[in-house]
């Protein structure tokens, strides 16, 4: 088969400024959400395993719940569903920073269970052993070797999420995808323009990719 | 004074403890005096661990009657703020030593005297530095945990242990972990610390060293005390069959 289409870079060039209003909300979404998930997940994860059956019971419904439904589920039900019990609009912003927030925070609950399980009992007998209180003993001991251990995970996470955001088109919040579909309704040039969407995408990933790698060399020291 | 230097720190009356169906510590009477040197010997599984991990809390027990420096510890671990209490007055030295692997050597030692007693950090970086050269690892102060040998981190533990002052110290098989060339070095830090006078509990493997250092050898089997007695007695003239055959069996090699 032969295709007479020639890749059109000016095309390419010229829908730049145009998507990059859209980054802006990409990252706002993605890590608004994360930042809201990293709590939550701090606090279902620790729910998670606590002796206490009224915590870990409701820690385990909530992470089963919305780590087995899909984002673009969840964020229609917020944005579409829950105004209709609240009585009141949500804003499409507003929807989609819940959406991964709720979303994230579920993945993130076990990767802290997992990072806190992981640490040795010893760690944990020394802590006390010495008279800090439980408390101390998870603030200066446990938490800190947990964290550095959830650090791969966490950044799986987030580039997960940065790419989850790019579902939200659907309910109109001007993300990067949302604003190629715009664009491209005018010009037609969906080659090109997927393809900057794609490259922006990247461009983010990769970015984190390169923190997290210079973090998590940093946190190598003493371990 | 000399009424209270009399009075027990530890006393452990028909102390039980149950894992599941498997009864691990049957009625165990245990008195120790302040300054008194005691060593636990005995086969692994005995019960012997257990039996030093009821006295800061580690492990619960089920009945009988526990308390630490006048503190009442009660049973199926209840109390926790006399625990706590307890656990500020003992320091344990563990098996597998159990430094804070993400702190430096001096960030160990002086992270309980900070957080627990209120010190500042001047004055509990004088008092680890203090300690770390008195065990003889001054110079390895701003190193991590794993930059050391076993023995070094050894005594590091026992360093950090010491900076909250306790009044009786636990060791746990503090020798046990170590490559043989280290273990000298660890006993001779435990040696000095005994001829300072401090209350000391010991588990350990080492027949020699307890010959030499304990005021009293307790030695434990299948979770009952069944012979106890200065160390020469114990070693030398043992009583019960079973420490008779037990002592053949270490002793030999």
């Amino acid at each position: 088969m032969n295709s007479s289409f020639q890749f059109d870079w000016q095309a390419a060039i010229d829908s730049i400024p145009y998507l990059l209003k859209g980054v802006p909300y990409t990252l706002m979404i993605s890590f608004g959400g994360l930042a809201i998930g990293f709590i939550i997940g701090i606090i279902f994860g620790l729910m998670r395993i606590s002796p206490t059956a009224w915590l870990r019971w409701p820690a385990i419904a909530y992470i089963e719940v919305f780590r087995g439904t899909p984002v673009l589920v969840q964020v229609l039900f917020i944005f579409y569903g829950l105004p209709q019990l609240l009585g009141g609009p949500i804003d499409a912003l507003t929807a989609g920073i819940a959406a991964i927030a709720v979303n994230s925070g579920a993945y993130i609950s076990e990767v802290v269970r997992g990072g806190v399980q992981s640490i040795e009992r010893g760690q944990r007998e020394a802590g006390v052993s010495l008279g800090l209180s439980r408390i101390q003993t998870f603030r200066y001991i446990i938490w800190p070797q947990g964290f550095r251990r959830m650090i791969p995970a966490l950044g799986n996470q987030a580039i997960i999420s940065i790419k989850d955001t790019s579902l939200f088109a659907v309910i109109g919040v001007g993300e990067l995808v949302r604003q190629g579909q715009i664009y491209i309704a005018t010009t037609f040039n969906a080659l090109e323009v997927y393809m900057m969407v794609a490259i922006m995408y990247l461009a983010i990933t990769l970015t984190l990719s390169v923190c997290l790698r210079l973090l998590e060399r940093k946190g190598l020291v003493g371990q | 004074m000399q009424k209270d230097g009399a009075k027990p720190i530890v006393r452990m009356e028909k102390l039980n403890k149950h894992f599941g169906t498997l009864h691990v510590l049957k009625d165990v009477d245990l008195a120790v005096t302040p300054g008194e040197v005691v060593v636990i010997i005995g086969a692994s599984g005995s019960g012997k661990s257990t039996l030093i991990r009821c006295i800061n809390g580690l492990e619960e027990f089920q009945s009988g009657h526990l308390d630490v420096d006048g503190k009442e510890l009660l049973p199926n671990g209840k109390a926790s703020k006399a625990l706590q209490q307890i656990r500020t007055e003992v320091g344990m030295v563990f098996q597998q030593f159990n430094l804070f692997p993400h702190m430096t050597v001096l960030d160990n030692v002086t992270l309980a005297p900070m957080k627990v007693r209120g010190a500042s950090r001047d004055e509990a970086q004088q008092t680890a530095r203090r300690l770390l050269e008195r065990v003889g690892i001054s110079d390895q102060a701003e190193k991590h945990p794993t930059q050391l040998s076993g023995g070094q981190q050894q005594r590091v533990a026992l360093a950090r242990a010491l900076a909250m002052e306790p009044r009786l110290m636990l060791f746990d098989e503090p020798t046990s972990a170590l490559d043989p060339e280290m273990i000298g070095e660890v006993l001779d830090a435990m040696r000095e610390l005994a001829r300072e006078g401090m209350t000391m509990v010991i588990v350990t493997h080492e027949m020699t060293f307890a010959r030499e250092v304990a005021d009293r050898v307790i030695y434990i089997h299948k979770g009952e005390i069944v012979e106890q007695g200065k160390p020469e007695a114990v070693f030398d003239n043992p009583q019960n069959e079973r420490t008779q055959s037990f002592l053949a069996r270490v002793l030999t090699h």
